[in-house]
């Protein structure tokens, strides 16, 4: 079993990101259970989202409190929380930042990888300047370095899932799988 | 079909494929995008149903019994303080004979304020006529809510599909969708015996006597007491079509166990787990999760239980002054037979903490340590 959980700020797309990869990864045969932090979210306040893979039925019900791996949608993030909170030793943590990995100074214990998610979106024009969607980007740079899915289940996943310009974001998850 | 969807859509779809006829449904978290969806199904023709605004649950309800009653197959759902704004029409429903089915979310009840998961809304009805089903994935949610139809229906109870508040209404889960000529094949058309029409007029609901009223009671209970075995038979006939059986109770690792957890909801799935971690440890642990609540599993709990010397009831609820509910029932489903297990009851998990297989591991090792239920009732993860 993996468990990933999501880091984002409230409207930045964070559920639908989990959402998408788990379609993704059913589309190969796994089973999967994604959820949002259980409660109320708020625009632009710190939000979580949570996923568990298996081969087989997922029985566990309670939440994820010790993920294998944590992905960063919004870099400023890392300085207000603790991203690392209960993550395994040795797990990945994907941030969506234009800086190199070492400029988080995270525990070595963690292996950091960062993608430039905001200029993949802003250059496929996903949401606006200010606030754009990154939650597509973000998805193919997960798939690629937790090797979980074959590209095509993510396109396909993002053809269904995305009524919004599904082809942009096609475009933007590609861009984030090759460069990551 | 296999579709990734969250609990809440499940009902939707059960709904869909059971083709309801007539919703009449009022929104409160968790429950709201059980209706969102169907509300969209029947704006864009997916479904051929009636969907009637309300302005609160109380008159939701009303609206169903009145279709209810019409002749058409009837769909609702809802969560917490809109169940117990429903209370007076929930005994219209079972009395009347009316078979709504509705989901349930289960959210803990205010003050203080919850959108969270416990059991306290859905048990506080439990005395009200209708049939309880708690479920514990979203597969089980689709399924069950087209096999209520068939049940409620053969019987005119009204039945409740019974959910934790986000575990499952908002967690994402794989479900397979059966096709809908299949379904078609399962539950025919609802054709009540009578029915509401200016053709072949009857009054329904009218003022009845010391000399008749006890006989309707006696009759909802004589049916209620076929329930059971029409679970059993309809699940059976589902899972030859769709390869998935719904029981009254899912048996994991009984025979033979020092110790069985009774469980329900999403916290007896979580249950398995911590059977296995047990198990691996070299204690014989087993499961038995209540997936039929109302009417109560007598012979099932009764087989089970009576085979093994300790038992363990979680409950996600309480009544207050007395004991976690699940814990009376499973004492008094037990009482007086021949071969009775020692009892205990633990209550975890109100308003929404979670329930871990930690919890459960702490349950077992209290449970195997003590050789009487020395407390009335004993807490998993309140902060002292």
């Amino acid at each position: 079993m993996i468990e990933i959980r999501f880091h984002g700020r409230g409207g930045q797309g964070t559920v639908v990101a989990s959402k998408i990869l788990a379609d993704a990864l059913a589309k190969e045969g796994n089973y999967v259970q994604a959820y949002p932090e259980f409660g109320v979210e708020r625009r632009g306040a710190p939000v979580f989202a949570f996923i568990r893979i298996d081969n087989k039925p997922i029985y566990d019900k309670s939440k994820i409190y010790n993920p294998d791996h944590v992905v960063v949608v919004d870099s400023t993030l890392v300085e207000a929380i603790d991203v690392t909170e209960g993550l395994k030793e040795g797990g990945c943590i994907i941030i969506n930042s234009n800086n190199p990995p070492e400029h988080f100074r995270l525990p070595s214990k963690f292996k950091v990888f960062t993608v430039d998610a905001t200029e993949i979106a802003v250059k496929h024009r996903l949401g606006t300047l200010a606030a754009p969607i990154v939650n597509t980007a973000i998805t193919g740079a997960v798939i690629k370095i937790l090797n979980l899915t074959r590209l095509e289940s993510l396109v396909e996943a993002i053809r269904e899932g995305i009524s919004i310009k599904p082809e942009d974001n096609v475009k933007a998850a590609i861009e984030a799988y090759e460069r990551a | 079909m296999k579709k990734v969807i969250m609990g809440n859509h499940a009902l939707s779809y059960g709904a869909m494929l059971s083709r309801a006829q007539v919703i009449a449904a009022y929104p409160i978290t968790p429950q709201t995008q059980v209706v969102e969806l169907l509300s969209e199904m029947c704006a864009d023709g997916t479904l051929n149903a009636k969907f009637i605004k309300v302005e609160s649950e109380h008159s939701a309800m009303a609206a169903c019994l009145g279709a209810s009653l019409a002749g058409a197959r009837t769909f609702t759902a809802t969560s917490a303080q809109g169940l117990a704004l429903m209370h007076e029409m929930l005994h219209w429903a079972a009395g009347g004979r009316m078979p709504v089915v509705m989901g349930n979310i289960n959210r803990a009840m205010a003050p203080g304020w919850s959108i969270w998961a416990d059991q306290n809304d859905s048990l506080s009805e439990r005395d009200t006529g209708w049939i309880q089903f708690y479920c514990s994935s979203n597969q089980e949610v689709l399924d069950t809510v087209i096999q209520a139809f068939k049940v409620s229906e053969k019987l005119m109870i009204p039945s409740m599909i019974v959910l934790d508040a986000f575990a499952l209404s908002h967690t994402y889960e794989v479900v397979e969708i059966p096709e809908q000529d299949k379904v078609d094949r399962f539950l025919p058309p609802f054709n009540p015996p009578w029915r509401l029409t200016p053709d072949d007029p009857h009054a329904f609901g009218g003022l009845t006597s010391p000399d008749h009223y006890m006989e309707f009671r006696y009759k909802l209970q004589k049916d209620m007491e076929k329930v059971p075995a029409l679970v059993e038979e309809t699940g059976k006939e589902y899972e030859k079509l769709f390869g998935r059986y719904l029981g009254q109770v899912e048996e994991y690792f009984c025979d033979e166990a020092e110790l069985v957890f009774v469980t329900s909801g999403t916290a007896g799935y979580t249950a398995r787990v911590a059977v296995d971690e047990l198990r691996a440890k070299g204690i014989k642990a087993g499961n038995l999760r209540i997936k039929l609540f109302r009417p109560f599993p007598f012979e099932k709990v009764r087989d089970i239980l009576s085979r093994v010397p300790k038992v363990a009831v979680l409950d996600r609820n309480i009544s207050y002054g007395h004991h976690g509910i699940f814990y009376q029932e499973v004492k008094s489903a037990m009482y007086g037979q021949p071969s009775s297990p020692l009892i205990f009851g633990f209550i975890a998990g109100l308003g929404g903490r979670d329930i871990t297989r930690d919890s459960y591991q702490e349950i077992a090792e209290y449970a195997l340590n003590k050789n009487r239920a020395e407390e009335e009732i004993v807490w998993i993860g309140v902060k002292k």
